[in-house]
């Protein structure tokens, strides 16, 4: 295997990694933004916090692993993507704090304030983990502003319109996750209210995902690879299906197969935000020659090899133990059982 | 020092040291808990089980503030140190890639199980679940320490393409300066976790409150604490000595040596002068006992500064005063566990009031010693950040001087609101005891079968 074949491989695990992160916490984040409006007392509080709490941990560690998976396989797209994004990565740091305690802490005291203020850090914080990731993704898709000197933009240079409607894509399609993941893990009022926000979400997540596609289509040269070879338009091409199949599921009220649609609908937009940038791993808008592929960004042949030989034998592991914890609480948690973080 | 260097090494100590609060008790405790686990296993005895949802509802609190802050310390090479983690990244980014992957999901993963399922699953599968959190926090501590042992000794790597990279990686998991300092850093934590069982314990046992549940903690705490607290001399002495070996101006450091001789002796008190390149106080010597600790040999002799030049070497202040501050408490723990053992072999532990007490205000002191071991590991290898291959004023990013001073004012204001939730939830917890929580936790599982 040559280096070039082997750093290939690493892109597609490093799109992969990714990928998985945002297809779980996805409906953790989802939980998140919702759980102010869905749950309106304590037990049900409980009960959403039961259907996400044996598993928000193991999901953020996805996060964890792509971003130990940048360093380690294309360590200069790790350093500049990072340093370039300083600030949104920042922000990102803290709302991952705020959802994390906020969660745990929120019924660890009785007294009215504290359960509020966790609560509403918890919210806020899915929120705009959900809004920061859409951001920043739709900006690498988009291109960053590279220069020959490095990244000459700003914060603010990001939040042009695409940028803002990949944050908002991220946002419906995640709250769309939340609602049916609730419904399936939960019974009575909540997964009742939960079906209430299911609804709409699901229309407005299908109607900005189609604008997502047109505007990907307009705006950034994402689709260029996909003319080049047009076997790939099927990945584009399912996503949407697939969001119109979550669609017509979730008006049928078959929330199984709504779940499972919304997780591919996200597992195959990112895949095609990655097949679209390749081989750039971090695009320049001003000119292709400040961008960085995954070529350049490669690490040595030999550590990719053995990080290969890492991810073979541990990735199947550790998705064996996930879904083990996931078949070990698959009973449905009622408000009169639900305990929640005590 | 430009501004933005200054700023971001201070970032960078703040967050590991708050990092470094929560770390140690998670790696000590869960050692503990599921050794509990284990005994209701064999024993079947409700009280082992009481000791592990009690002390595990203690350890979940301190947890998820170690994950939390852990995140901001895989960021940061990366946002902060862009040019270290350019130069550094194929050797550095590996371990903790696997970090993640064999370590991070199984704890979080495991965590995940034994808080919800704990109910619900069998005593076996309970102690299983704990145990994997408990390999999963050690095994985390091995290859992030293994990849500051990179730092500290780098080994396996060719210079090539304008970096380094790796050509064997078994030299780099087996480089021996990773070894001593992993085996010293999780000895050391399984005293903070034996302390803070012991202290909590000890705030009970002065009430008289629940002292079956406390004597039985307090004595698993004991012997854990004994054990670790007696092998900690030993370790950390190789430890030190072998860092000298390896980073003579790290070793002149740790006793101020200003000029190189043979038969070193050793000072019990002792004030340097780095101004003047001596030591202004040099009381209780004890002759060639220097030279020994540096070469176990009476007659070996230590490179001091002498043949260091100035701009390679560390604050030394800072590395003399954070060395001896941890061999003392070092030492004093020896002392604390054995009179401990002593006052439980003959039965007089409960009564003792002053131990007891003592144990108690003494419940930081184990946090102290190892963050200012940390301090001499990291201070100690400065101006470098990869011992002799990278400075640390080469490594920081290109970012601004407003960016730094925006995420380290948030991080500080940040850190500081969850440090007050987590020390607020953690005294309202240890105090309140055991029965009031499993008191409902029996009603729910009548309930629940």
């Amino acid at each position: 295997m040559s280096h070039e074949t082997v750093a290939i491989i690493w892109f597609g695990l490093w799109g992969l990694i990714w990928t998985i992160y945002f297809v779980l916490d996805g409906y953790t984040l989802g939980t998140g933004m919702l759980f102010p409006f869905l749950a309106r007392n304590r037990q049900e509080r409980n009960q959403l916090q039961e259907a996400v709490g044996p598993f928000w941990g193991g999901n953020e560690v996805w996060l964890i692993t792509a971003g130990g998976a940048t360093f380690a396989a294309f360590p200069a797209v790790y350093a500049d993507l990072f340093s370039f994004l300083y600030t949104p990565m920042m922000l990102i740091l803290f709302a991952l704090f705020f959802r994390a305690a906020g969660l745990e802490f929120m019924h660890k005291d009785d007294a009215p304030l504290w359960q509020k203020s966790w609560k509403w850090a918890f919210t806020i914080s899915s929120f705009a983990l959900a809004l920061l990731f859409g951001v920043a993704f739709a900006n690498l898709f988009y291109g960053l502003k590279i220069g020959p000197s490095g990244y000459e933009g700003t914060l603010f240079s990001l939040l042009h319109p695409y940028g803002l409607l990949g944050g908002l894509l991220f946002i419906s399609l995640f709250a769309v996750s939340g609602a049916l993941w609730v419904m399936l893990k939960t019974v009575g009022d909540v997964a009742e209210r939960a079906y209430k926000v299911a609804r709409p979400a699901s229309v407005v997540a299908t109607v900005v995902l189609s604008l997502f596609f047109v505007a990907t289509s307009n705006r950034t040269p994402l689709f260029n690879n996909f003319t080049k070879a047009p076997i790939l338009w099927i990945v584009p091409a399912l996503a949407f299906v697939c969001a119109l199949l979550m669609l017509l599921f979730v008006w049928q009220k078959r929330i199984g197969l709504a779940f499972t649609n919304i997780c591919l609908t996200i597992f195959t937009l990112m895949a095609t935000g990655f097949i679209g940038m390749f081989p750039n791993m971090l695009p320049s808008r001003i000119d292709n020659e400040y961008s960085t592929t995954l070529f350049e960004a490669a690490g040595s042949e030999l550590n990719l090899k053995i990080m290969l030989g890492v991810a073979i034998v541990m990735v199947p592991i550790v998705v064996g133990y996930q879904l083990w914890s996931y078949k070990l609480f698959k009973e449905k948690i009622t408000k009169e059982t639900a305990k929640g973080y005590q | 020092m430009s501004d933005v260097l200054l700023l971001s090494r201070f970032q960078f100590a703040i967050t590991v040291f708050y990092h470094f609060l929560f770390v140690p008790l998670t790696i000590g405790l869960i050692v503990l808990i599921a050794w509990m686990e284990t005994q209701h296993v064999r024993t079947k005895n409700p009280l082992y089980r009481q000791m592990a949802d009690f002390w595990g509802k203690l350890f979940a609190i301190n947890f998820v503030l170690g994950v939390v802050t852990g995140i901001t310390m895989e960021f940061q090479f990366g946002t902060n140190w862009s040019e270290y983690s350019k130069y550094m990244g194929d050797i550095f980014g590996s371990p903790l890639a696997i970090e993640a992957l064999v370590a991070f999901f199984l704890e979080s993963t495991f965590m995940g199980i034994w808080l919800f399922g704990k109910d619900k699953i069998s005593p076996k599968l309970r102690a299983f679940s704990i145990w994997m959190v408990a390999l999963g926090t050690n095994i985390s501590a091995l290859w992030i320490i293994t990849a500051n042992g990179f730092m500290q000794n780098p080994v396996g790597y060719i210079e090539r393409n304008g970096r380094i990279e790796l050509q064997n990686f078994w030299e780099v998991v087996t480089n021996p300066y990773a070894w001593h300092m992993f085996v010293h850093t999780v000895v050391s934590c399984y005293i903070v976790g034996a302390f803070f069982v012991m202290a909590v314990s000890a705030w009970h046992l002065l009430r008289k409150q629940h002292v079956e549940f406390f004597e039985k903690s307090f004595k698993y705490a004991l012997i854990l604490g004994l054990i670790a607290a007696t092998a900690t001399p030993f370790i950390g002495h190789k430890s030190a000595s072998f860092a000298a070996k390896m980073q003579p101006a790290k070793g002149a450091a740790l006793e101020a040596v200003w000029e190189t001789k043979e038969s070193l002796p050793f000072h019990i008190i002792q004030i340097p002068d780095p101004e003047n390149e001596r030591n202004i106080v040099e009381f209780l010597t004890i002759p060639k006992l220097g030279s020994y600790f540096y070469t176990h040999s009476f007659d070996g002799k230590v490179v001091g500064f002498d043949q260091i030049p100035k701009d390679e070497r560390p604050n030394v202040n800072i590395v003399f005063y954070s060395f001896r501050l941890m061999v003392a408490l070092g030492l004093y723990f020896v002392a604390l566990f054995w009179y401990g053992f002593y006052l439980y072999r003959k039965n007089k532990l409960v009564e003792s009031r002053r131990f007891l007490k003592l144990v108690m205000y003494s419940v930081l002191l184990p946090y102290v010693a190892i963050n200012a071991g940390w301090v001499v590991a990291e201070v100690g290898r400065q101006p470098w950040t990869v011992y002799g291959l990278m400075r640390t004023a080469e490594a920081v990013s290109p970012i601004s001087l407003s960016q730094i001073v925006f995420s380290l004012v948030s991080l500080v204001l940040f850190y500081t609101i969850l440090l007050i939730a987590d020390v607020y939830l953690m005294l309202k917890y240890a105090k309140k005891g055991p029965y009031t929580s499993t008191a409902t936790k029996g009603g729910e599982i009548q309930h629940v079968s």
